[in-house]
């Protein structure tokens, strides 16, 4: 039996039926088209999936459609506004915060979760909000710099 | 050149960031093809078993499945080939197995495919794999290298006698380092394992293959780093479909490290069954999958042993190595051991006498093939550990012990090339310089009081030390044939200039991270005087790109590079004939400099975009030459590159636990001229990541029964942003002296230099207190640095 969810995304409503087992990413990647939400792992290791659910940090993977009945998700393609990059966009391009750019998304919205609770994190403390996103090019160095970047800028 | 069309050597910010920060990529998963069916596989849960019985019957009535294909349907389908062949010592070809698409009587490794299920959705693929039954009978495997050779070992191949793929060797003749051997005062001898790693690209591999019957035309839409090779290897071995019917496309891909070059069978299998179905099938790996199949890295089993003279001056080197091939041939997995490891045997080094020996293993493994260094990185981890470990043993110190041995500086201009004994011919290097400059940026003198004074407090610091070269620029087709790749290793680089200037420059190298479409559109816009926003780079489409070889083996900006300025030395040629026509003036008397064909010694002068305009507007035109504008090059070139450096890592190990702690890494790299400092850099503090994960954290475990025990990322450690410090990285720069921008190279120089450095801090920190610690088995976990303590 499917379930009827109404969700909030990116400031638009929709309204879907999904199967009971569609994860949340799959529901965001395949039905709404939202494809800047990667997946990286079957496990929620590797944070590539990481999304906004209510405001909050959230690996899209762990959390079925049907939870996010309604909800208010931000995706990465719902950051900037009014054609405005977000400050951790502008940081990651302005430190070189990427590379391949698959864990950017999830990094991204990882580091805004991080800097709306703490505004001003010192290098530990992003490197630990950082240990749940995985990243393969850039070593890390550049994304923290981005996100120092961005606090200054925020 | 005028300041605003510099741009050869400025960080300048990456053109393609702004599609990936906002969401707007475009990976093979994003991709839907109207009418698209999705897939999967049902793989072998052994490690070597016989397929009794196979029974699709209930799956095939599961709903929303469209088809599915066993081994027996493939039977008559080639498998995928290997790229280099490797002989035996005595001359004979190596073993070659076939690596089937589908397995139809006997799986070699767990995961091996059995049948390939396509269903409406993702999750009904699923489901019916579950449905599909298969009867298996489990026989014995074997997962190393070592005993894999051993008489009686379970054979992965039974035609294949003891396991052995090859046997091989290079250097001077074994005698000869024998008695060089005897010689020494002191012999530092090494038994170590290089353990098998997974690339892990955070991307997992993906493709979509679909057919046109109206053209009769395949595309394969595919995470590699390389569209035209697979395109060749799929048409011309596996599939036999003509290539100019098949259109193999690469889009963004999120990262390859070596994992993306090889074809794999999944490419193959969902480019023959959308024809066979009349519709686009995709597969993408899950991140399980991509731990059993994607081609690993490393794996070899190593005995080395190096002689010193009473003053320190190496005489000799040994190596013996066992090297883990997996069940099946990757692409490029029987060079890596040989050509790409035993080649770097000399090191940065004068050693007179060199002999490596190298025997290929087949075991129930998946594949091993090039990761990020790919042989260099076992080389230099040899070569580095020796080094440190010798001078602890002599008692002298490490960083002396290198400069008594350095080759001397050499520019491979007005000093010749430096003859290995390994094949190789260094073009150039300053391998002192990197070494002081790195002591210099470490404060190594600070750093051994700073050790002594932390042991008062119970604190255990060590500095270890890795002073590497590669040869990457991969390479003269020439050599690479003789040495028996399959393929030519140049580039193609074209330039199409628009009638009014504007440039569309398609390469054969292939980004997936690197930063091409700006990097490259740095250099030809600095060679054309033209500012970066007139130039596009277009790359990852085998029916927009002629033939290329694609990235691998820090080649882009090197081989792919050269290729574009060879295209932009004609333009300009030509531009002058074009400009001297119209300013009726001799083509000798043109210059162009600044974006403008001036004649010499005049204020006569036509911009590029005119010469550009009259090369398609050619009213006024030379009468003996053809209109337009558009150049394609090849390169091909005249050797490898060799970027070196130095890298000193800084550990603290906590006594209690045995943990180590990265406290800083100093890099200073040469790698010849650079273009964008920024994204090079970028390119060492994701190498040195990976290298040092290798050091502390990662390593496939096979257990007894050939199952990867850790296949999964609460398994597998991975860096983290809080294992790592922040990298101090600096250069050096020694141009190569045979490619037009001097350039060698930078992506795999951070993951060969900085495993060993790691390691051997380790291994100064314990000497330190006492604790004389020969080896530890990588990755140097808490548990097994505090077992080597006590």
């Amino acid at each position: 039996m499917n379930v009827k969810i109404k969700v909030k995304v990116n400031g638009v409503e929709h309204s879907h039926e999904v199967e009971p087992r569609t994860l949340l990413v799959h529901y965001l990647r395949d039905t709404l088209r939202l494809t800047g939400t990667h997946i990286g792992c079957d496990t929620s290791g590797c944070g590539a999936c990481t999304i906004h659910v209510n405001g909050k940090a959230v690996k899209s993977c762990t959390m079925l459609a049907a939870q996010a009945d309604g909800t208010q998700i931000t995706t990465i393609e719902g950051l900037s506004s009014n054609g405005k990059l977000h400050p951790l966009q502008e940081g990651f391009h302005q430190e070189h915060g990427l590379q391949c750019g698959f864990c950017t998304p999830g990094m991204i919205m990882t580091a805004a979760d991080l800097l709306s609770t703490n505004p001003k994190p010192t290098e530990e403390e992003i490197r630990h909000a950082l240990e749940g996103n995985l990243c393969r090019c850039t070593g890390y160095h550049n994304i923290v710099k981005s996100i120092q970047h961005a606090a200054k800028k925020m | 050149m005028s300041a605003s069309t510099s741009y050869i050597g400025k960080s300048i910010k990456r053109v393609e960031d702004k599609r990936f920060i906002t969401g707007k990529g475009n990976y093979t998963d994003d991709i839907v093809l109207p009418g698209m069916v999705h897939s999967a596989f049902v793989r072998s849960p052994y490690a070597n078993a016989k397929i009794k019985k196979l029974d699709i019957t209930k799956a095939k009535a599961m709903p929303g499945v469209v088809a599915i294909f066993t081994g027996a349907d493939m039977a008559a389908v080639n498998g995928v080939p290997c790229g280099w062949q490797v002989n035996f010592k005595n001359g004979a070809t190596m073993k070659e197995p076939k690596h089937p698409l589908l397995v139809a009587d006997r799986t070699k490794h767990v995961g091996d495919p059995v049948a390939f299920v396509i269903a409406e959705t993702r999750e009904q693929a699923k489901d019916a794999v579950e449905a599909v039954k298969v009867d298996y009978e489990k026989l014995p495997c074997v997962t190393s290298p070592a005993a894999a050779v051993k008489p009686g070992a379970p054979l992965v191949h039974d035609d294949i006698p003891n396991n052995i793929c090859f046997d091989w060797e290079l250097g001077n003749p074994k005698s000869e380092v024998d008695e060089a051997m005897s010689k020494a005062t002191h012999v530092t001898s090494l038994d170590f394992v290089n353990q098998r790693l997974v690339p892990n690209a955070m991307e997992p591999r993906s493709y979509i293959g679909s057919y046109d019957p109206l053209h009769e035309k395949y595309t394969l839409y595919t995470s590699t780093q390389n569209p035209h090779l697979i395109r060749l290897l799929m048409c011309a071995f596996v599939l036999g479909i003509p290539e100019h019917k098949v259109r193999v496309v690469g889009p963004d891909v999120g990262g390859g490290f070596g994992s993306k070059i090889y074809h794999y069978t999944e490419e193959a299998l969902v480019t023959l069954c959308s024809q066979k179905i009349g519709r686009p099938i995709k597969w993408t790996s899950e991140r399980g999958e991509s731990f059993l199949m994607d081609a690993h890295g490393r794996d070899h089993v190593t005995k080395a042993e190096m002689g010193f003279d009473k003053d320190g001056k190496i005489l000799a080197l040994r190596v013996k190595t066992f090297a883990n091939l997996g069940a099946y041939l990757s692409t490029f997995s029987t060079c890596v051991p040989t050509y790409l490891h035993g080649t770097l045997m000399q090191g940065l080094y004068t050693t007179p006498k060199i002999n490596v020996d190298v025997t290929g293993v087949f075991t129930h493994t998946n594949a091993v093939d090039a990761y990020r260094g790919a042989g260099r990185p076992e080389a230099t981890y040899l070569l580095e550990r020796l080094l440190d470990l010798g001078a602890l043993e002599m008692g002298v110190d490490p960083t002396d012990l290198r400069f008594k041995n350095f080759i001397p500086p050499f520019d491979g201009v007005k000093q010749p090339g430096y003859q290995t004994q390994v094949a190789l011919q260094y073009d150039s290097g300053n391998y002192e310089g990197v070494l002081k400059k790195g002591l210099e940026a470490f404060g190594y003198k600070e750093f051994r009081r700073q050790q002594k004074e932390a042991a008062k407090s119970g604190k255990l610091l060590g500095v270890g030390f890795s002073t590497y070269i590669e040869a990457c620029g991969i390479a003269p087709s020439a050599v690479v044939g003789s040495l028996g790749a399959r393929a030519g290793l140049y580039e193609v680089g074209e330039v199409r200039i628009q009638p009014t200037g504007k440039v569309s420059v398609f390469t054969g190298s292939h980004s997936h991270g690197q930063g091409h479409e700006t990097t490259f559109s740095q250099v030809v816009a600095d060679k054309l005087g033209i500012p970066m926003e007139d130039v596009e780079i277009i790359h990852g489409d085998s029916d927009s790109v002629a033939f290329g070889m694609g990235t691998y083996g820090s080649r882009s900006i090197a081989v792919g590079g050269s290729a574009i300025v060879k295209s932009i030395e004609k333009i300009i040629e030509k531009g002058k004939k074009i400009a001297a026509h119209k300013l009726e003036a001799s083509s000798e008397d043109i210059e162009f400099a600044d974006g403008r064909f001036t004649i010499k010694g005049t204020d006569k002068s036509m911009a590029f975009g005119e010469v550009a305009l009259t090369a398609y507007v050619p009213h006024v035109y030379p009468k003996d030459l053809e209109p337009g504008l558009d150049f394609v090059s090849f390169y091909d070139p005249a050797n490898f590159t060799y970027p070196f450096g130095c890298h000193i890592a800084m550990v603290e190990i906590d006594q209690e636990t045995g943990k180590v702690t990265l406290k800083r890494f100093v890099a200073v790299d040469d790698v010849g001229t650079v273009i964008n400092p920024m994204i090079v850099e970028g390119q060492i503090h994701g190498g040195v990541a990976q290298g040092v994960g290798q050091a502390l954290l990662e390593g496939v475990e096979y257990d007894e029964d050939g199952q990867i025990s850790n296949g999964s990322y609460m398994d597998y450690c991975m860096p983290r942003a809080d294992d790592m410090p922040m990298f101090e990285t600096s250069g050096q720069v020694t141009p190569c002296p045979h490619n037009p921008l001097g350039v060698k190279g930078a992506g795999e120089a951070g993951c060969i230099g900085s495993t060993p450095a790691v390691v051997n801090a380790v291994i100064d920190a314990l000497w330190s207190s006492g604790k004389k610690v020969k080896d530890i088995r990588m990755p140097l976990t808490p548990e097994r640095v505090w077992t080597a303590m006590q």
